[in-house]
């Protein structure tokens, strides 16, 4: 590692003579594990993995001649853990601490493949070696999101070496102007939700009067299903810090916070660790690289309110106050934090400014469609094969990432919806699998781009069940302030409740939707007046699921429990007893062997636990 | 997580010092606070309300406001079910009955023994492991109903 870190750098100069040290110091044909560190990863078991990797390098005595690395997501969290062995990119799998020995001594010192931890495409049975061969990552263009993969987040030589901050040298040499000029050029929206011109916002609160400007990071990723903005601040946190200084810059901002979820405690770490190290080489802190500007960032961390994303509310709570919005007569731009012009984007968005300031904003431009510039991250998650973090040009066709880089859906099973745009959002059906994904095309279809959750849904989710879900997650996370939200999402929940329950009565449809338009119209904030979303979104291209819920008493899909039955198919029922042992209400009886189990439809609480442990399709539910 | 420290006036003033008294900084102390003692603690608002100069009204709001504040005492072992959406449509509603169950309480609830307390949290961002429970901040992935027992049994 190399030393000269600690001295703070007083000019570009010094900055590019460090990051040409820092090159040659290392060997770039070195081999190097890297170990995906990401939460995916890390559940997996991760860490004993990295450990195992230390001790057996440690007792083959090849500490000089391996490095080891811990990064931060690598997005193919379905696979976890997930190791790559560099210069060549050797891709293993659910690696096991146990096949670390094998690895370190076949493949890192002889350079030879084990099989067994090799991935294989579903799609042709063959097995691939090399990351950048799996088709999951090939059909990908990770602009932003690469980088995690190549470095360890804690430090700081590892962003420098890739060429690190050298777009915040570029941009200070630059006048303020000239920067908002090239983000406008560049086309960048707000990768948060509205997908707002960033530059515009930018120059509002650059043009707007008052003492002081506040530029703050939104990292409280509150829409459920979505991960992006986590890994790349538990990632790559320099390259956010990074956007942050430039943007700074060009506002005329001086003092910065990044406001991160509490649950998200690595990310809070790294960003943390990551400010440190900054501002040691001068990068933060006072006179920036010897330009005379100087910024500083301070790291708060949310209670854990979904409200809070939205942005007057997450100001009054960085004020210390309740996380309620205010209504937007005066946009935070010009009065916001402390009543002083704020700006705010989120983790992505500044993750964004790097790339345009380093490559220029025609290079920038070229990625993406019109309107839609540059590429998106999306967390591709629920009933899919390949789960995990994709970063694709905006403009993708969406059966071209559910089927090609999400390897399609699992157990062979049909796709039914796609729900964008977290609670805010809608779902999509098969009809529009074709539709392009940018801000335009998913507004027109009802939903929104939103952060990028993408949730993928196959034939055994039940679409009103799901409205119900968004419908309860915003009623416990309506702030209460305002009446159309407080109230017209309690009474939403109450009706769709009901549907699900059988009790849902003719006329149930119009008055959601009577409901629907009211708050869309009437709500203080972005929260309320998008709530119906979900609801619209199921009733325009899913009617029908409602329809058989009020009318036939029936869910189609098999999930709502008061409208479901299990029993058992005593042609495929073996009489195993497994199901026996997992009721928790003695509703099956063991018949002794070879003969099917009976089950009492009296007892019978409808938990599913039977039909979870039957590998025979034995227990049936209608 | 099993902190049963008793609050003392010293530890609340070194929180409250650490953030230099700033009004601003009041969800942090309440975190802090409540990382220290499982929950907040009545007498700990009353301090902060003196000690940032701010009425005892606007601490009780803050504190009630967010979903990670607890105003009771809670359990030696905290359970986080998942129920972001990720999580619910592999069939998280499932587990966090079967764990509500196992244990006879309702989310937000703290078993009579002060082992377990159960809550909810709309996501922890770890999608691709769904749906998941996390037990004193450790992930369990690709939960079942059937693997309910077992997980629980395994922490005292």
């Amino acid at each position: 590692m190399a030393k000269q870190s600690n001295n703070r750098l007083s000019s570009p100069q010094e900055l590019e003579a460090l990051r040409a040290s820092i090159i040659k110091s290392r060997d770039a044909q070195k081999p190097c594990i890297t170990v995906c560190g990401g939460t995916g990863c890390h559940s997996f078991g991760s860490e004993g993995v990295t450990d195992a990797f230390k001790q057996e390098i440690k007792r083959q005595k090849l500490g000089d001649k391996i490095d080891i690395k811990v990064t931060g997501c690598h997005g193919f969290c379905e696979k976890g853990p997930v190791v790559v062995i560099k210069p060549k990119n050797i891709f293993y799998q659910q690696v096991k601490a146990e096949d670390i020995p094998e690895i370190v001594s076949e493949t890192v010192v002889k350079g030879k493949i084990i099989d067994r931890l090799l991935y294989t495409d579903p799609a042709t049975g063959k097995k691939i070696t090399y990351e950048h061969e799996v088709p999951f990552y090939k059909e990908q263009k990770r602009l932003v999101f690469g980088s995690n993969g190549l470095i360890d987040p804690n430090v700081i030589e590892d962003y420098l070496a890739i060429g690190g901050y050298a777009a915040l040298a570029k941009a200070l040499a630059m006048k303020p102007e000239a920067v908002i000029a090239e983000v406008k050029k560049a086309g960048l929206r707000g990768r948060g939700g509205g997908g707002f011109p960033t530059a515009t916002k930018w120059e509002t609160c650059r043009d707007a009067e008052g003492d002081t400007r506040y530029i703050i990071c939104n990292c409280d990723e509150g829409d459920p299903g979505a991960f992006m903005d986590r890994s790349l601040m538990e990632g790559n946190p320099h390259s956010v810090l990074e956007g942050m200084v430039i943007g700074a810059y060009a506002i005329g901002g001086h003092e910065g916070y990044i406001y991160v979820r509490n649950e998200y405690p690595l990310a809070v770490k790294n960003a943390q660790i990551a400010i440190e190290q900054a501002e040691k080489l001068g990068l933060l802190g006072k006179n920036i690289l010897g330009s005379g500007f100087d910024f500083s960032v301070k790291i708060s961390r949310g209670g854990g309110a979904f409200v809070c994303g939205e942005s007057t509310a997450l100001m009054a709570s960085l004020e210390g106050k309740v996380g309620e919005p205010r209504a937007k007569y005066v946009h935070t731009s010009e009065k916001g934090l402390w009543e002083q012009p704020t700006n705010l984007n989120n983790v992505e968005t500044w993750a964004n400014v790097p790339l345009i300031i380093k490559n220029g904003a025609d290079w920038y431009g070229k990625i993406g469609v019109q309107g839609s510039q540059g590429t998106k991250i999306f967390s591709l998650v629920g009933k899919i094969n390949n789960t995990g973090l994709i970063e694709v040009p905006m403009g993708v066709a969406l059966k071209d990432i559910i089927y090609g880089i999400g390897g399609g859906i699992p157990d062979g099973k049909k796709f039914k919806a796609v729900q964008t745009g977290g609670p805010s959002g809608g779902c999509i059906p098969e009809s529009l699998l074709d539709l392009p994904v940018d801000f335009d095309e998913l507004n027109k279809a009802g939903s929104m781009m939103g952060s990028g959750g993408m949730i993928i849904m196959d034939e055994n989710t039940c679409m009103v069940d799901i409205a119900k879900y968004f419908v309860n997650f915003l009623e416990g996370e309506s702030c209460g302030k305002c009446l159309p939200c407080r109230e017209g999402l309690k009474r939403m929940s109450q009706i769709l409740t009901d549907i699900t329950e059988g009790k849902g009565r003719e006329g149930d449809i119009e008055l959601l939707e009577r409901l629907s338009a009211t708050l869309i119209d009437t709500s203080l904030c972005a929260l309320g007046s998008t709530a119906p979303n979900p609801v619209l979104t199921t009733l325009r291209y899913f009617r029908d699921e409602y329809e058989a819920h009020i009318k036939d008493k029936r869910c189609p899909a098999g999930v709502c429990k008061a409208l479901v039955t299990y029993s058992i198919d005593e042609e495929k029922c073996p009489g195993c007893g497994l199901c026996v042992k997992a009721c928790p209400s003695e509703a099956i009886t063991d018949m002794g062997k070879k003969k099917p189990v009976v089950l009492d439809q009296e007892k019978c609480i409808k938990c599913g636990a039977c039909y979870d442990v039957c590998k025979l399709g034995a227990v049936v539910r209608k | 997580m099993t902190t049963k420290n008793k609050p003392t006036k010293q530890k609340l003033t070194s929180i409250l010092d650490s953030y230099e008294r700033d009004k601003g900084m009041l969800v942090a102390i309440l975190q802090d606070v409540q990382a220290e003692y499982n929950y907040l603690p009545k007498e700990s608002l009353a301090q902060i309300s003196e000690g940032l100069d701010i009425p005892m009204t606007q601490v009780y709001s803050v504190a009630t406001f967010f979903k990670a504040f607890s105003l009771k005492p809670r359990g030696r072992h905290i359970i986080n079910v998942c129920l972001g959406t990720a999580c619910h449509v592999r069939g998280a509603g499932r587990v966090l009955d079967e764990v509500g169950r196992q244990l006879d309480i309702k989310p937000g609830e703290t078993t009579e023994d002060s082992r377990f307390t159960m809550e909810t949290v709309n996501c922890v961002g770890a999608c691709a492991l769904g749906p998941i429970v996390v037990i004193d901040g450790k992930y369990s992935g690709q939960m079942k109903t059937d693997k309910v027992k077992t997980l629980l049994e395994s922490y005292d």
